[in-house]
């Protein structure tokens, strides 16, 4: 049974709501809110419903030409289920976060406008059904941020977003020179239609391989692989929701997210490995986690600390699909969720020591734990995921990750992964040491830079609670990631899928 | 090739359809003088009244696809006139009545607006928008030289007298350059026109396609015929009349003549290549060397153009070598890359006509609202005319062809056809002109986001005006997706016939 309605309908729910928000009144932030949040509501079902569907063995399509021999394709599989679900999900929590977050300052409606834009592009990306939709979507991504990244409109968000644009954009032409170069070759593959290219022969492996590395190179800039990665720090200068979400599901998932669908949906697995592409993969994740890392323990703000984080973090979902075999590929899609849960609970807590106390250096948080205690618990979470300790998101990601390097025949990447959670630890655990363990202005030593006292709890529930609740999650996602639905265990599905084909 | 023109033609026009020509011709002649007379204060009339050739050309259209390509001759005295409308032109005939329809919509409101609209020029506007869509109409439908003479210079001298309309000394001095270089244009076509009556004594495109023989006739014909062509089309290096012409015209006529005088002369030279040099491909890689000289170098003027209007104008030029790349891809290639690069290039003139269109108008809102002309005074500009900058940003999307816009299916398609013709180095002209549009625009966009702007006196211009610049911007939008609707009858004209 085909439902053609149900991925439209998904993408129409974002997609829908950004005229709507334009045609409201700047003032009218109530009508506003309520506008976005039970859209981001209706999407979660209308994803959950898929799931269900999904489940039951339904497939869902919809798709039309749009000029002869180009099809414009939405389609739901197991991997962009997953990254709709992540998406529509922490649509709700930013949201609401940014809700928050927001309260008085001016332009708002441009803000959630372009944001709910985003987050369709997102869908988008997450329900193409071949590089072509990808394409759309994946460029559509780029314009709706720009303005979210020259959002405060001061010279350095500015000069930040030429650069974002200068990246981004050459990044997605040279991605549309190699797309249209591979439909030229054989036409419009449709995801999962792995023979189409398997079947040319040795003859094309050369021409191939340099198809693949030019679109790498396109989809390597969003996804910051070095030496591309350098308009993700300075596009820290965003508001903390729009940081939030590009690191954790728009932007640089996006491109983490194409280079999955390359390797798995258009070249498929063995081929990606016949053509020795797959070590290419392994040498670029390899030195741009370690580069993240080392890079990361230099900066003294903390954003821009999250920042490289995230340049490192983001390529061990590289990591993990370049390792040849389940285990790898496992560790790749799961990190792809957990690295979004976790991430995004740092950006949010980043945001809320910002917002209340005024903090942007490390230095300043001596003590925070005493004054935001929930802040500082969910930071804490996030960075023990990140570093990789039992029982949050993050051991999960990286005990399958070690896994797949034994499995691929590839010891020297556990080195890698030992080196990178050293490096992890050296970078947050100073962080967590000062929040929990250091006497700060709450002690009586010294005051905060600006504080602010936002609501009756610690800050505003509008920060505290999605912080909370990604929290939890992230937490959860490791405690269970044995149960059903839960990401390792979608993770798992798309891997039997992939290698038992 | 010419059969996808719809230049062979065996068959006897259906019943009716002569009537329906001269009503497409009539018509917005016809509406023109009325406009005079009426002189509308508000845009719906014109709107209304304008969907009339509108509605011609879709029963015409579908005469064409139940019957395949419609051909008349048309005998005065002497002189006989071939006339015929396939798929093509009636979908350029429906081009040309949408923008213009816009162009007449948004006009009534903006000349309230400026302020140096003397009551004197104002009663002209009307006549001479009419004739230049009427002067359009022939130049889609002429399937001969004399009939497409008639109707270049018809359209050239309308377009001079609407570039003159503003009465300032800028717009006078711009206006004149313009005619006479429309006037050298117009008459190094005629010598060519002339040269190939004298050597083979007919006029009619099928009938010259039949007895021509490649020789040095032809080939200066041809060279004439294209110098003057690519002058009116301001192809690269003969597009230094553009910029001033449109930065002192009033924004509907820039906009009009952007979008849809220039493509004239490139539609005219195209065809005639198509019709008497088919194999001409090293000419035609000259053609394509121009165009690319025309992306970088327009795209780079526009990049520093100091002025807003001067973006817009100097994208025109850049943009226009994009068609001009549609020679090399077209001319003496296998069909697999033709066939694609044929769609590549009609949807891209509907692309930047609409796009093109969209952006002159939003420009024109943006300098009315504010009272500046350059581009550093935007500052503050996004929070204060969002709507402005949304039809501008939608527009700006399908020039710099990033989807989803028709802009970037039809670069799609070039780029596809470039590498299927094997033809590299427009590969790298297309990207290179997509990364300097993406440049200069986002430099109008920069300057809009500055928050700490000081502000300046500013009148925010009626919505409608903003809704019509937002309408066009969105077709050319929605257009990218809907492609294959009216490449499809492209399709099915070729096959017919």
């Amino acid at each position: 049974m085909s439902q053609a309605w149900l991925p439209l309908a998904t993408l129409a729910t974002s997609l829908l709501v950004v005229p709507a928000i334009f045609a409201l009144p700047e003032r009218a932030w109530r009508a506003r809110a309520v506008l976005n949040l039970s859209a981001a509501l209706v999407k979660l079902a209308l994803v959950a419903l898929m799931v269900v569907g999904f489940y039951l063995g339904h497939s869902f399509e919809f798709g039309f030409t749009v000029v002869d021999g180009v099809r414009f394709l939405l389609k739901v599989d197991a991997l962009g289920l997953t990254f709709a679900g992540l998406s529509s999900l922490l649509w709700l929590a930013t949201t609401i976060y940014a809700i928050g977050y927001l309260e008085d300052s001016p332009n708002r409606k441009r803000f959630f406008g372009f944001f709910s834009l985003c987050i369709a592009s997102t869908v988008g990306i997450s329900l193409a059904g071949n590089l072509f939709t990808f394409l759309l979507f994946y460029e559509l991504l780029t314009l709706s941020t720009y303005p979210l990244v020259v959002h405060r409109g001061h010279p350095r968000a500015l000069a930040a977003g030429s650069l974002y644009l200068r990246y981004t954009l050459t990044g997605g032409l040279v991605l549309l020179l190699g797309v249209v170069a591979l439909h030229a070759l054989v036409g419009d593959i449709a995801f999962g239609d792995r023979e189409v290219l398997a079947d040319l022969g040795p003859d094309y492996h050369p021409l191939l391989f340099g198809l693949f590395l030019v679109m790498l190179l396109g989809l390597g800039v969003k996804a910051a692989l070095v030496p591309l990665h350098g308009w993700l720090p300075r596009a820290m200068v965003a508001p903390a929701p729009v940081s939030a979400l590009l690191h954790a599901v728009a932007v640089v998932k996006a491109g983490a997210f194409g280079i999955v669908r390359l390797v798995y949906d258009v070249y498929g697995i063995d081929l990606s490995f016949e053509l020795g592409l797959l070590t290419v993969l392994t040498v670029v994740a390899t030195i741009t986690i370690l580069y993240g890392s080392i890079r990361a323990l230099a900066q003294e703000e903390l954003k821009p600390r999250l920042a490289f984080s995230t340049v490192s973090q983001v390529s061990y979902i590289v990591l993990g699909i370049s390792l040849f075999g389940p285990f790898g590929t496992i560790a790749g899609l799961v990190h792809l969720m957990h690295q979004g849960l976790m991430k995004v609970t740092l950006f949010y807590c980043a945001g809320n020591y910002a917002e209340e106390l005024g903090i942007h250096r490390i230095d300043e948080l001596d003590g925070a734990g005493r004054r935001m205690p929930l802040t500082s618990l969910a930071f804490t979470v996030g960075a023990l995921g990140m570093i990789g300790l039992p029982p949050v998101a993050g051991f999960v990601s990286k005990w399958y990750l070690g896994l797949g390097a034994v499995q691929a025949g590839m010891p020297w990447v556990i080195a890698v992964l030992v080196t990178s959670s050293l490096l992890n630890a050296a970078y947050f655990l100073p962080i967590l040491h000062r929040l929990w363990f250091r006497p700060g202005p709450e002690h009586g030593r010294g005051e905060w830079p600006e504080e602010r006292h936002l609501g009756r709890l610690e800050t505003s529930g509008w920060l505290l609670w999605p912080t909370a609740a990604t929290a939890l999650f992230s937490l959860l996602a490791g405690l269970l990631a044995g149960m059903p639905f839960s990401p390792l265990d979608l993770a798992a599905i798309m891997a039997t899928g992939e290698y038992l084909r | 090739m010419i059969e996808r023109l719809g230049l062979l033609v065996f068959q006897p026009a259906q019943p009716g359809s002569g009537w329906a020509v001269i009503l497409l011709v009539g018509l917005p002649l016809l509406l023109g003088i009325l406009g005079a007379i009426c002189r509308p204060s508000r845009g719906w009339p014109a709107v209304f009244l304008g969907l009339l050739p509108f509605m011609v050309a879709v029963w015409l259209l579908q005469r064409v696809r139940e019957h395949g390509v419609q051909a008349w001759v048309l005998e005065l005295g002497s002189l006989t006139l071939h006339w015929r409308a396939d798929a093509l032109t009636l979908l350029l005939f429906m081009l040309t009545q949408i923008v213009a329809l816009a162009s007449a919509a948004y006009a009534p409101a903006y000349l309230r607006a400026v302020e140096d609209a003397s009551k004197g020029s104002l009663v002209w506007l009307w006549p001479l928008l009419g004739t230049l869509v009427t002067s359009l109409s022939l130049i889609w439908l002429a399937a001969d030289l004399l009939a497409l003479y008639i109707g270049l210079e018809l359209m050239g001298l309308t377009a001079v007298g609407l570039m003159l309309l503003p009465g300032r000394v800028e717009a006078l001095a711009a206006g004149m350059r313009y005619l006479l270089l429309a006037l050298v244009g117009s008459l190094a076509f005629l010598m060519g026109v002339t040269l190939l009556l004298g050597a083979w004594g007919r006029l009619d495109l099928v009938g010259l396609a039949a007895v021509s023989e490649p020789g040095p006739v032809l080939w200066v014909a041809m060279a004439l015929l294209s110098g003057g062509l690519l002058l009116k089309a301001a192809a690269f290096p003969l597009h230094a009349w553009l910029a001033p012409v449109h930065a002192s015209a009033w924004t509907p006529v820039s906009a009009l003549h952007a979008a849809l005088v220039i493509k004239a002369s490139f539609f005219i030279a195209l065809q005639l290549w198509l019709v008497l040099v088919p194999d001409a491909a090293v000419a035609a890689r000259l053609v394509g060397g121009m165009g690319a000289a025309a992306v970088i170098w327009g795209g780079l003027m526009a990049w520093r153009a100091a002025k807003l209007k001067d973006v817009v104008a100097w994208s025109t030029v850049a943009q226009l070598g994009y068609l001009l790349l549609g020679f090399p891809l077209l001319i003496g290639t296998a069909s697999v890359a033709a066939d694609i690069a044929w769609e590549g290039t009609w949807l891209q003139l509907a692309a930047h006509s609409l796009a093109k269109a969209a952006m002159f108008l939003a420009a024109g809102n943006l300098l009315l609202a504010t009272g500046v002309s350059r581009v550093a005074d935007l500052a503050g500009a996004s929070r204060r005319f969002p709507l402005s900058l949304l039809s501008f940003g939608i527009a700006a999307i399908s020039l710099i062809g990033l989807p989803p816009s028709a802009g970037f299916t039809a670069k799609w398609l070039l780029l596809h056809a470039a590498l299927a013709a094997g033809q590299w180095p427009w590969l790298v002209v297309l990207a290179i002109g997509t990364l300097l549009s993406a440049a200069y625009v986002f430099r109008v966009f920069r300057y809009s986001f500055i928050e700490d702007a000081p502000l300046h006196d500013y009148r925010p211009v009626p919505w409608g005006m903003d809704l019509i610049a937002l309408v066009v911007a969105s077709s050319s939008l929605l257009l990218g997706l809907l492609a294959e609707w009216p490449l499809a009858l492209l399709r099915l004209a070729g096959g017919a016939s």
